[in-house]
């Protein structure tokens, strides 16, 4: 799984949010989250099923805490991007115009 | 028709009810020995009318893989409602207890869940903007 396919929805998008605001969350917490904070109303299946890919592209990663499986976020693939199309410095960007980024 | 009882299955009916009257703070209402088991009832101090909490055993072979299966994607079995779940939060810590997710604010509502080392997660709960 690259991690290119991997963000590139919004409810996994939306997974890391939650996750990067706060690390070790149960699948019961990130659902609450996704439907309380971006109304997302997934089911706790397909919520599953998100972080498995996420998961397999290894953007996040699972421990046990008691008997609960809790998930958190993990940057470091993230790298990759950052190392394939460096970010310009200040002054690369000083002709460049402001756009909205999707979220 | 009213809602007098819920229940919570529990691994162990004395340490449960040790667990929600010493700990959780609610007031025994009935110990029926019933055999083996017994029929136990909390109820909430502020509320003692209210309805009873069975502290039902888990003794069905059932309940075993139903609950495992809650607590590892972090479900809880019920819920309580509480006037200021970050004071409860505190309070509870201080007593030993587990939180697997501290207090969140989701939106209209602020939640935790904490573990009621019977089996159960619970979860407690506050209603934001009641006046």
């Amino acid at each position: 799984m690259d991690i290119y396919r991997a963000i590139a929805d919004r409810t996994r998008r939306a997974i890391l949010d939650e996750l990067v605001d706060r690390s070790g969350q149960s699948l019961f917490e990130l659902c609450a989250r996704l439907i309380m904070k971006h109304g997302i109303e997934s089911s706790r299946q397909a919520i599953s099923q998100h972080l498995d890919v996420l998961e397999a592209a290894g953007l996040i990663r699972t421990r046990r805490e008691g008997r609960s499986k809790l998930h958190w976020f993990e940057g470091a693939p993230l790298k990759a991007i950052g190392e394939r199309w460096p970010i310009p410095t200040d002054e690369d960007t000083s002709h460049s115009t402001d756009e909205d980024n999707e979220q | 028709m009213r809602i007098n009882w819920t229940s919570v299955c529990v691994d162990d009916q004395e340490k449960a009810l040790r667990f929600y009257t010493e700990t959780l703070g609610f007031r025994l209402k009935h110990n029926i020995p019933l055999g083996e088991h017994a029929w136990i009832t909390v109820v909430s101090e502020e509320a003692p009318e209210g309805t009873e909490l069975v502290l039902e055993p888990a003794g069905h072979p059932a309940v075993v893989p139903f609950r495992k299966a809650l607590v590892e994607d972090g479900i809880p079995y019920t819920a309580f409602a509480v006037d200021d779940v970050e004071a409860e939060h505190e309070r509870l810590v201080a007593e030993g207890v587990r939180f697997v997710q501290p207090p969140t604010d989701l939106g209209t509502v602020i939640t935790a869940v904490f573990d009621d080392t019977c089996g159960n997660l619970i979860q407690i709960m506050e209603e934001k903007g009641q006046m």
